[in-house]
């Protein structure tokens, strides 16, 4: 950044137009019209400079230390197309940060040799929102908000991660009711979180269609989020202690249909796409992960299991009762990214069974613990108590207080292991709080996908990965 | 009517009227997603709600051939440049949508990482409050944005045809 | 420091207060100044560990986990104690698949010197997060190929949170206005 523009000094005014306002021709108007028209949509911008990256950005191979990376072998070298460029000319492309194909706000600095890409570095930041410094100054009743819309694709899970955390640090256990609650809400999220990563993957790939196919059965799981939440995303209905409120009247007969909708839904995806031979033919091979590599940059979630490593957090590492439901984890075997097209579809249909078993057995009981500390008390005990009136004034305005310590717990969202690492100091506000994203670890491991293949494996392979740029820049 | 020298006939008021009826009906959007708003803004696009009756289905990719640039998300302090250089190549008459509590002032986020409002860096026609504003709430502004044009309340920055 | 165990942690029946897993008691056994604790998770029975050692131990303890079969990474992250010394803590959270166990490997690192060896040797993907780990608080990891900011643009000045950076709220005015604008 050493060649900025000198902005200080006062550019030059020409004589004619500064003596003689009033007095433009008809041919002087012609002309400035013709300027604005034609200046600012062709001249090099002020702020062209300011768009450079400095040291993050895809430096020259004699300049930038981290090559292995970046050609996609650091861990190990599974260059599977021998395809060889027309000539040695290389040049270094920008994709994004604003673009059609890309997940959110991510760049990816490609150099490129004719159709080949060579080596890849992501940058991100482009939606950092400072939520971690965000979280010290919120109470632990307002942390729900913020974190929710990290991953915004999948904010009940967020909720969740956040939640249980704060559970572990007060050292409390929630009712039954309340953890069914929370195993249905999550896994129509994991539904709905779904099908937008296969709309957006046969849109990227070229099925528009299928965009329209797949927001088609979202909006029927978000009018369930709307009618038991109250919001469409980005709901603050998990909190610590419970849920918000408890389950709308009629949604057993709401959570029947939806099960049917979406399941009807993945019947026509899968006769769209399963045995198309342009979809097969651009997601075969594309962007494939070996297991080790999973394991080194930290992969998890469907990606992981597109590579066939048997880990689901669900079975191994349970939370919310979610043991006792009977469901299947769908793996794949060549971690290509039809692998993971197959994958999520199977999981779409797992999770409609947990639903479907979750609305069976669901017991009867508190929606939130009664403990006092945790829990508002009911807007009717307000007028009759003093001691309710004292609880609900001292968690609304300076929120739980939650003792010392530090906690992790992590569940399993959508595109993997979504972890909240807690420090309490005493007090009501978090002293910190990080938040272990998915997708940071996904985006580091793009190279690795995309590397050694051409520019339309790239996209498909970007969406495959399914991103969310909320939880990687947080 | 600037620049022009006396007031408009009847010849240019019907003139203005169809340049704006066409600008409206079909004012495709620049694909400026960024954070949640951005799904949002893809639903309203989708078949639930279709923008695709006012003809604004098209999100065209390359700003040189969008009118309207709807800026869906939170503004990072290192995404601002690459916005007001994506608003600098459209080409006229543009107008912007700020969506979302985010865009238009800051939204939730009081703090160093944010641009504090989208309008600290480009003029912006119609906020749209929410967080995230739903589909129905984005097709309000949207067309009030339209009804703005078509009475002649906005126009674009020169003031012109 | 090494971290503490509640008084909840120590109720439940189930939360050892010794390393109950073979890999973990051994890891404690070849390093003899790590502090161990262990803590259950709300809403289930998980248990998982945690070791905190001294930073001569970072890269040998780690390495040593990744030997027993803790090869999965999951996160790093830095956390600022503002008035304790050493200011800053490290912490690493790595999982075995085999044996189904997660650990949180912690070291602390003071304020006049906040470096620390890199862990990309042993882990690959811990690049990204020692890069965050430096944006954002300032803690420099030696032998790491790439220091530079990730999330924030490359000329920020200052590491946004640590606790004497202000959050930068901007005041917010409420101007007298009237319903019928």
């Amino acid at each position: 950044m050493t060649d900025t523009p000198d902005t200080t000094a006062t550019p030059d005014v020409p004589d004619a137009i500064v003596d003689e306002p009033d007095q433009l021709s008809v041919a002087d108007e012609r002309r400035r019209l013709h300027d604005i028209w034609v200046s600012g949509t062709e001249e090099r911008m002020p702020f062209a400079d300011a768009t450079n990256e400095g040291a993050q950005e895809l430096l020259p191979r004699e300049q930038d230390p981290a090559l292995e990376l970046q050609q996609g072998i650091a861990v190990e070298d599974d260059f599977i197309d021998p395809i060889t460029a027309i000539d040695e000319e290389r040049q270094i492309i920008n994709i994004g940060p604003q673009h059609p194909s890309t997940h959110g706000v991510l760049r990816l600095q490609v150099e490129l040799e004719g159709e080949t890409v060579r080596r890849v570095k992501p940058i991100i930041g482009y939606l950092h929102t400072g939520m971690e410094k965000t979280a010290e100054t919120l109470t632990y009743v307002q942390g729900s908000t913020n974190v929710t819309r990290m991953d915004y694709l999948s904010p009940f899970h967020n909720e969740l991660a956040f939640s249980l955390t704060v559970e572990q640090l007060l050292g409390i256990d929630v009712p039954a009711r309340a953890d069914a609650i929370r195993v249905l809400m999550t896994e129509l999220n994991r539904v709905s979180s779904h099908l937008l990563s296969s709309a957006t993957m046969g849109m990227d790939i070229g099925a528009l269609s299928m965009m329209i196919y797949g927001w088609r059965e979202r909006e029927v799981c978000l009018d369930f989020f709307e009618k038991t939440t109250g919001l469409r995303m980005n709901h603050n209905y998990i909190r610590p202690g419970g849920v918000a409120a408890d389950l709308p009247d009629g949604w057993e007969d709401d959570i029947v249909h939806l099960i049917k909708a979406v399941n009807d839904g993945v019947d026509e995806y899968e006769e769209l796409l399963n045995e198309n031979p342009i979809f097969l033919d651009r997601t075969i091979g594309v962007g494939v992960l070996t297991p080790e590599e999973c394991k080194q940059f930290g992969i998890s979630g469907p990606l992981a299991r597109a590579s066939g490593i048997d880990f689901d957090l669900r079975k191994v590492m349970p939370y919310c009762g979610i043991e006792q439901y009977d469901f299947d984890i769908p793996l794949g075997l060549h971690g290509d990214a039809n692998d993971r097209y197959h994958v999520r579809i199977d999981e779409i249909r797992e999770s409609l069974k947990i639903a479907e078993q979750v609305l069976e057995t669901i017991p009867a009981g508190d929606y939130r613990t009664p403990d006092p500390k945790v829990t508002p008390p009911p807007r009717k005990r307000i007028e009759e108590s003093m001691e309710a009136l004292i609880h609900h004034f001292k968690l609304f305005t300076s929120g739980i207080e939650v003792p010392p310590g530090t906690a992790y717990q992590s569940v399993e969202g959508p595109r993997g292991e979504i972890g909240c690492h807690m420090v309490s100091k005493g007090g009501t506000k978090p002293w910190r709080m990080h938040w272990r994203a998915p997708s940071f670890a996904a985006v580091q491991a793009l190279p690795t996908m995309m590397s050694d293949s051409l520019v339309a494996d790239l996209i498909a392979s970007l969406a495959s990965t399914d991103p969310v740029l909320g939880d990687v820049d947080r | 009517m600037a620049g022009v020298s006396e007031g408009p006939g009847f010849l240019m008021t019907t003139v203005n009227l169809g340049v704006s009826w066409a600008r409206t009906r079909s004012m495709w959007p620049a694909t400026f997603g960024l954070a949640c708003c951005a799904i949002e803004m893809m639903g309203t696009g989708a078949a639930h709600n279709d923008l695709a009756r006012f003809g604004m289905e098209v999100f065209r990719a390359s700003p040189r051939q969008a009118d309207l640039m709807i800026v869906a998300g939170r503004v990072s302090q290192k995404m601002a440049p690459v916005l007001r250089q994506v608003y600098d190549q459209m080409a006229e008459p543009k107008w912007v949508i700020a969506m979302g509590a985010c865009a238009s002032t800051g939204g939730m986020f009081n703090n160093y990482a944010l641009v504090q409002g989208v309008d600290e860096i480009v003029p912006v026609d119609i906020y749209v409050p929410g967080c995230p504003p739903g589909p129905q709430s984005l097709m309000h502004g949207i067309l009030t944005l339209h009804d703005k044009i078509m009475s002649g309340e906005i126009q674009n920055s020169t003031g012109l045809l | 420091m090494p971290p503490e165990t509640t008084e909840e942690d120590l109720e439940a029946a189930d939360v050892p207060d010794t390393a109950e897993v073979a890999s973990i008691a051994d890891l404690l056994a070849s390093f003899p100044e790590a502090a161990f604790s262990a803590q259950r998770y709300a809403s289930s029975d998980v248990v998982y560990h945690t070791i905190s050692v001294p930073v001569a131990d970072w890269v040998g303890m780690t390495q040593a986990a990744f030997d027993a079969g803790f090869d999965t990474f999951v996160d790093l992250t830095a956390i600022d104690h503002f008035a304790e010394a050493p200011r800053f803590e490290v912490a690493v959270n790595i999982i075995s698949m085999t044996e189904v166990e997660r650990l949180i490997i912690t070291t602390r690192v003071p304020y006049d010197d906040p470096t620390l060896p890199t862990l990309t040797g042993v882990f690959v993907g811990a690049n990204f997060y020692e890069r965050e780990a430096y944006d954002l608080l300032g803690v420099v990891f030696v032998g790491h190929p790439d220091l530079t900011r990730i999330l924030l643009p490359d000329d920020w000045v200052g590491y946004p949170l640590r606790k004497d950076y202000n959050i930068g709220a901007i005041p917010v005015e409420f101007k007298a206005g009237s319903a019928d604008l």
